[in-house]
């Protein structure tokens, strides 16, 4: 048996699907200047490819054609080498396509084998999202925001090319920098990602992740019925209706919360989250009416509490609200557990008011949002910003 | 895209180029290389990725069609088959529910003797609506008249799609042909793939020619009047000669298609891989080739001699042929990516196929064992192969098997 490679593009369904695609391409068409066959493939499913859902898309290479076909045996992979991370908000873990629950980033990373990942947080901060395991690995940092786009449109910022430089860089045995440039070249003939790649392979290095080191949460797993456990009809029993809950601070009951499905938690499609001013909301109702997933709870006082557990991030809720950042999106990667802001509000008013303004005054900072682009002309001005940061590394 | 010139043929004619494709955007560049001038798209996965590639080629001015998007799957064939019945070379395809939503047109097509070429990119039947590889979509067909293969790689789809168009028009045919890619793991897997030159598939590929059945005013038909016992019999008949006659023209393409492209395919209607001296053999079609020729490599180093035989084409299922080729084995293991409810030894479509095709030569008749595998889209796994390779050697050794087995259930 020949070499074989594997690598694996995880990213954020939609807004990153031509990004993952172009780096997966790119990976086997600059091993084959190499005279090594790759396949290049991606798994969809329904969730995959709805917006901001975790999806992957993989790269296979092999010294021969027999090898490259016993990597394919097994269509996708338990093993790579290489885990790319697309967004930083995916660190917090994804939730697959076959709804095994929910999987840690680096789950697939082989002991000593690199995760790289697209931030502006260094390995310190990523570690407190990327799960712990019990082998080594590498973890390495492509400096840069998480670069998003629509379904018919590409951001063409330079990230595919940085991040095959990366790769090169991690594992050189898979393909050289001096074949990535040839296919840059070669494919795209954009002189200027040369140079950008050439930058990136330069700058990137890796930490080494001891093994234990990382988020100590548990993730949530579940087995599948087998088929006689199932009941008959494609038939999914409903959950049980909900009802009131407490108030922390005068334990009384109130408002309504539904019951939600245990195992299927849907933050992880999440890239930003609605933080919420109870002071200013007008018990409107329109983000509970309109939320998609139906996951704002009302709350025992009337306001309406994003339940951060089953809410996928998609914004429409800071949309329609009609008071002035009563609901703003703010990036996911600044958070760290799932916890009601509204139980926050009620037990320390001032504290979480106080921490509402920082909030939403580094959203109107951020330069990305979720959800790919909110107005025309969006990634025209992007696109600089995205450059400026590639050459500052 | 590096650029390379042919590989097998020792005069090089022709100038190839090679691309990083799916296997359905292998179809799309075989439908700019046959320049098909009525495409009707609407979308279903995995199918639609071959319009969407489609489009592109078009928007890029690489190739020109009609390129109409349908309110449905029922009107994209419709549209096409009207196309077709005018003279127009046409392509159009499906995938699962949305190809049975076109079932009407699915079935009035052979008797209209009109060459439609239709990709389907197998997926489940609805419900529950699930994205993976089955291939009931197509097989859904089978008995209506239809030419029906399924291919393995995105090189064999390209190259399959050019002797498509070549078969379904021959005269002696003109009846629809859809090729089949496995949904997801065809579909969506970009390879390398040598693609012809436009020479070569002039070479290859005449004009498309209806004759005296071409729909236009300079030559006054009318298709498909009512009518009832006093004709139908002999209209069923004439489709059921087109599906005798078509093994032949199928080898005449095959060896075209060899001889101008390249490419050895060998047996049209079947690939064996180690069977020279292998006592049990596995059977099935599409891309479950890879985890098994994997597998089989595997048993061989342990001393298992088992090959695998891959069925290219459906329809006309070369009887006669397979069942010689096949004959000498001691037994035989059937993999199903398929059901075929309530049939004889509830088995899936192709065991029950190839248990017909071997009953009537009741001497060299090995013990054909069936298995469902590999369903919505699960892999098929080595140790899946392992496990069903043990079974038809146990059967090989006049141990009793159940006919039929799920493999890969939980449960």
């Amino acid at each position: 048996m020949g070499q074989l490679f594997a690598i694996e593009i995880i990213y954020r369904g939609v807004f990153q699907k031509t990004l993952a695609k172009n780096i997966s391409r790119g990976i086997v068409l600059a091993a084959h200047e190499e005279g090594k066959p790759g396949i290049s493939f991606g798994r969809y499913g329904d969730s995959p490819e709805r917006n901001g859902i975790p999806a992957k898309s993989f790269a296979i290479v092999a010294s021969d054609a027999e090898t490259l076909q016993l990597g394919m045996a097994h269509y996708e992979p338990n093993q790579v080498d290489v885990s790319v991370v697309l967004d930083d908000t995916l660190c917090k873990g994804y939730e697959s396509w076959a709804w095994g629950g929910i999987h840690a980033v680096n789950q697939a990373v082989k002991p000593g084998g690199t995760l790289i990942v697209t931030s502006t947080q260094n390995a310190e901060a990523l570690l407190k999202l990327i799960h712990r395991r019990a082998q080594p690995y590498k973890l390495g940092i492509v400096k840069g925001i998480a670069s998003n786009s629509g379904m018919w449109v590409y951001k063409n910022d330079h990230t595919d090319v940085r991040v095959l430089a990366a790769i090169a860089k991690a594992l050189p045995e898979l393909v050289s920098q001096k074949s990535i440039e040839t296919y840059i070249n070669k494919s795209l003939k954009d002189a200027l990602k040369v140079t950008s790649a050439r930058t990136a392979y330069e700058r990137f290095n890796t930490v080494e992740v001891q093994p234990g080191v990382g988020n100590p949460e548990e993730l949530l797993h579940f087995d599948l019925l087998k088929w006689e456990e199932m009941g008959p009809g494609v038939a999914i029993k409903g959950q049980p209706q909900g009802g009131p809950y407490e108030d922390p601070v005068t334990h009384k009951l109130g408002g309504f919360r539904p019951v939600r499905n245990e195992q299927f938690k849907k933050f992880t499609t999440r890239s930003a989250r609605p933080v919420v001013n109870f002071e200013t909301c007008t018990k409107c109702t329109l983000c509970w009416l309109n939320c998609p997933d139906g996951s704002f709870d009302l709350a025992p006082d009337g306001t309406y509490d994003a339940n951060l557990e089953a809410c996928c991030g998609c914004g429409i809720c800071e949309a329609i609200c009609p008071i002035e950042h009563c609901i703003t999106m703010v990036n996911e990667a600044k958070f760290r557990d799932n916890n009601s802001q509204w139980a926050w509000f009620k037990k320390d008013k001032a504290g979480y008011l106080a921490w509402l303004n920082t909030a939403i005054a580094s959203a109107e900072k951020e330069s990305e949002r979720t959800h790919g682009f909110r107005y025309r002309g969006q990634y025209k001005e992007q696109v600089p910003q995205a450059l400026e940061i590639a050459r500052k590394g | 895209m590096a650029t390379t010139t042919l590989p097998v043929k020792e005069e090089k004619r022709f100038h190839e180029e090679e691309a990083l494709i799916t296997g359905a955007e292998a179809i799309a560049v075989a439908c700019k290389l046959a320049n098909v001038d009525v495409v009707t798209a609407y979308p279903i996965r995995p199918y639609d990725t071959v319009m969407q590639y489609m489009s592109q080629l078009i928007a890029d001015g690489e190739m020109d069609c009609e390129f109409i998007v349908a309110e449905s799957e029922n009107s994209q064939f419709e549209i096409v088959k009207q196309a077709s019945a005018c003279g127009a070379r046409t392509f159009c395809g499906s995938s699962g529910i949305g190809w049975m939503y076109a079932m009407e047109v699915l079935t009035v097509a052979p008797a209209l003797r009109v060459p439609l070429v239709a990709l389907v990119g197998n997926r489940a039947l609805d419900d529950p609506g699930a994205f993976g590889v089955e291939h009931n979509d197509a097989l859904a067909v089978r008995d209506l008249g239809w030419l029906l293969n399924w291919v393995d790689t995105a090189q064999e789809a390209l190259d399959t799609a050019l002797i498509a168009y070549r078969v379904a028009e021959d005269p002696r045919i003109l009846v629809p042909l859809a090729i089949s890619c496995d949904g997801a793991f065809l579909t969506h897997s970009q390879a390398l793939v040598k693609v012809p030159s436009a020479e070569q598939v002039k070479e290859f590929l005449p004009r498309y020619n209806r004759g005296d059945l071409l729909l236009h005013p300079d030559n006054v038909i009318s298709v498909a009047p009512q009518c009832n016992e006093d004709w139908v019999m002999e209209i069923r008949r004439q489709n059921y000669e087109v599906t005798e006659r078509a093994c032949d023209v199928i080898r005449e393409a095959y060896a075209d298609s060899e001889r101008i492209f390249g490419r050895k395919y060998g047996n049209p209607f079947f690939e064996e891989y180690m069977t020279e001296d292998a006592d049990v053999v596995l059977f099935g079609m599409g891309t479950l080739s890879t985890p098994v020729e994997v597998a089989i490599r595997k048993l061989r180093a342990q001393g298992k001699k088992v090959g695998f035989v891959r069925l290219r084409w459906f329809r006309p299922f070369a009887g006669p042929e397979i069942a010689k080729a096949l004959e000498r084995f001691r037994a035989i293991g059937v993999i199903d990516r398929d059901l075929s409810l309530g049939s004889p030894d509830l088995s899936g479509v192709v065991a029950t196929e190839l248990r017909s095709a071997m009953y009537s030569n009741a001497a060299t008749r090995p013990p054909v064992i069936g298995f469902i595998c590999g369903l919505g889209g699960r892999e098929v796994t080595v140790p899946d192969v392992e496990k069903m390779t043990d079974t038809i050697f146990q059967a090989a050794q006049g141990k009793a098997q159940p006919l039929t087995q799920w493999i890969g259930l939980r449960g």
